[in-house]
């Protein structure tokens, strides 16, 4: 626990210092970029890694949001009012997908997510009246939280950071809860968590509905990072790059998704500028990570260091885990 | 009345097109227990197939064959390669498929640009047909006729065969099949390849109606996936009447309300879902 509590403090040290290694605002907005992407990973996350539930379209939440924000705006409401009730439309939508998917499970899940996100960005391309088609739509303005600027690269940052720390503060609370440990319970063993009289439903629906709040905070960094939204934001590809962050990462810390999204991100970014085939890459990435690297690379690093450890120490390395018990 | 009767034979010739990309599609996931997330993407480099054979002067058919065989080798490489070691992690399997579709999204926009490529119907199917005064654009019968000969072939291949009786059983109940001797992953590749010619020949038999144009892909996936969520994983006849529906939805949706075509395809799969969520033809999504 003192060990990671030492991490915690190292990690949130280097990166408030960050705007001060960095002094360039291109860098100091990829950081910012990452973020809220590691935001929108993480949220993929508590699906994926604590449910066990692969969602496909999960960037329907970026764009509800991200839409929802620009229009609500356009038509004159002030700033607070706009978020607040863009965050509350985006989780409300979260809430009916949700009971949707969630009447299938595994892969039927994945299929039905697909093909809601697919609906939203279909709704996103073709509605021109509604939100501009592929041309998207321009939000005029970052708000003035408590009055303070954050137009800057670096005041934007902190920001960011600020709303990043709080989000992971509460999925950490979450997934150390015993709402969390029931979470992973219906993950690994369903029916006897039905038989133990937990509703298994109701915890992945419950589960469903604040991975899409904390997309939806996502999505409002988002848009008020880029002050756009198109149809290609909230694409298969998105969704596709928020769970391979998770995946890339490894989806069962917290850690990981967070590595990932700094990753991809940076590799997306640094790529970019020189090649225009960032889809082959991504498509390369997710296939030499599923085959050859199926946990990650947090939990494949920390085996690493451990077995290191023990070969140094001159002990065995430790037996493979029990077989999963039958269901 | 022209306009109901031209859109209602659009909404049956884009049914047809569908069921050629979702039968193949239902019948792998029925059987492997994977939607294969490429199929939208086999679908599209079908379409650049066929475009292509027809462009470098070769025979509509010939082009459409050519189709059906290069998406067919494509499909066996990734099946064979890249979902054989894969085999029993269901997500990572279905995840790579979605990885691959990028690829070969990608590798599209650069062989054939990003421009669309149009694909004219053959010469004979140019004409329209005159019926009662009204005209008909032949082509799409053509299509209607080639994908009800496909069903039937299809029906008699599940129905009459033993290599269907074989499928049937693998669908129904993997493990049984594999206890009474029958080669299941070897069905895996026969009905992989299947569901990847009928894509391609579907995305040449789409071309003079669709085109081939960057995000075809995208465009094409979730109509096959909501054709299965519809109709039911692995049923053939699920697949068709799914298909019909989603035909005549989004074709008098784009025709109609053309902002909300993809809103009014959420309305069918909401009641499914809702009532019947094992689709209206097919067993429990595994």
């Amino acid at each position: 626990m003192t060990r990671t509590a030492i991490a915690a403090v190292i990690i949130a040290v280097l990166s408030l210092a960050v705007p001060w290694v960095i002094t360039n605002d291109y860098y100091v907005n990829l950081a910012s970029l990452i973020l809220i992407y590691a935001l929108l990973a993480l949220s993929v996350n508590i699906l994926l890694g604590y449910g066990g539930m692969v969602s496909l379209g999960h960037a329907a939440f970026l764009g509800l949001t991200g839409y929802c924000v620009v229009l609500m705006v356009l038509a004159g409401y002030d700033q607070l009012t706009t978020a607040i009730a863009s965050v509350i439309f985006s989780t409300a939508c979260g809430a009916l997908f949700g009971m949707l998917s969630l009447r299938a499970i595994g892969i039927g899940f994945l299929m039905i997510t697909l093909a809601l996100g697919q609906i939203v960005w279909g709704i996103a391309y073709r509605a021109n009246e509604l939100t501009g088609g592929d041309n998207g739509i321009t939000l005029p303005a970052r708000p003035m939280p408590f009055g303070i600027d954050i137009n800057s690269a670096l005041s934007f940052y902190y920001f960011t950071l600020i709303v990043f720390s709080l989000a992971l503060f509460c999925i950490w609370r979450l997934t150390r809860s015993p709402f969390g440990a029931s979470l992973m319970g219906t993950r690994e063993q369903p029916r006897r968590m039905s038989m133990l009289g937990h509703n298994v439903w109701m915890i992945q629906f419950i589960t469903f509905v604040i991975a899409s709040f904390w997309g939806s905070i996502a999505g409002l960094l988002y848009i008020y990072y880029n002050l756009f939204m198109s149809p290609h934001a909230i694409s298969l590809q998105q969704s596709a790059e928020a769970l391979l962050m998770a995946i890339l990462g490894g989806a069962s810390s917290l850690l990981g998704p967070i590595i990932g999204a700094a990753i991809i991100t940076i590799v997306k970014n640094v790529v970019s500028t020189y090649i225009e085939r960032w889809n082959i890459l991504l498509g390369l990435i997710f296939v030499v990570v599923i085959m050859f690297m199926p946990n990650g690379l947090v939990p494949g690093c920390r085996q690493l260091w451990r077995s290191i450890q023990n070969r140094r120490k001159g002990r065995p390395p430790p037996a493979k885990a029990a077989s999963e018990p039958a269901a | 009345m022209q306009f109901w009767i031209v859109q209602t034979l659009n909404s049956i010739s884009f049914g047809a097109l569908l069921f050629l990309l979702s039968s193949g599609f239902s019948l792998a996931f029925g059987l492997m227990r994977i939607p294969n997330l490429a199929h939208g993407a086999f679908y599209m480099l079908g379409a650049y197939f066929g475009a292509t054979v027809v462009y470098i002067g070769g025979n509509f058919w010939l082009a459409a064959l050519a189709a059906g065989a290069g998406v067919g080798l494509v499909g066996i490489a990734i099946e064979r390669f890249i979902l054989r070691p894969l085999a029993g992690n269901v997500q990572g399997q279905v995840l790579v498929t979605l990885g691959i579709s990028f690829i070969i999204a990608d590798i599209c926009l650069l062989v054939w640009t990003g421009d669309p490529w149009t694909v004219p119907a053959p010469p004979l199917l140019r004409r329209p047909l005159l019926i009662a005064g009204y005209a008909f654009p032949t082509y799409r019968l053509v299509v209607v006729l080639i994908a009800l000969i496909a069903a039937i072939a299809l029906y008699l291949l599940m129905d009459r065969t033993r290599l269907g009786a074989m499928i049937r059983a693998g669908v129904d109940d993997m493990e049984m099949a594999r206890g009474v001797g029958i080669p299941v992953s070897l069905l895996f590749t026969v009905v992989f390849l299947l569901g990847a010619v009928l894509a391609g020949a579907a995305g040449a038999f789409g071309g003079p109606i669709l085109n081939a144009y960057p995000g075809l892909d995208t465009d094409m996936l979730p109509l096959a996936l909501i054709v299965v969520i519809l109709g039911g994983a692995g049923s053939l006849l699920g697949a068709f009447v799914g298909s019909f529906v989603v035909g005549f939805l989004y074709n008098f949706g784009i025709a109609l309300f053309p902002d909300l075509a993809y809103f009014i395809l959420f309305l069918p799969m909401v009641l499914v879902l809702m009532f019947m969520p094992q689709g209206l033809f097919g067993k429990a999504l595994p």
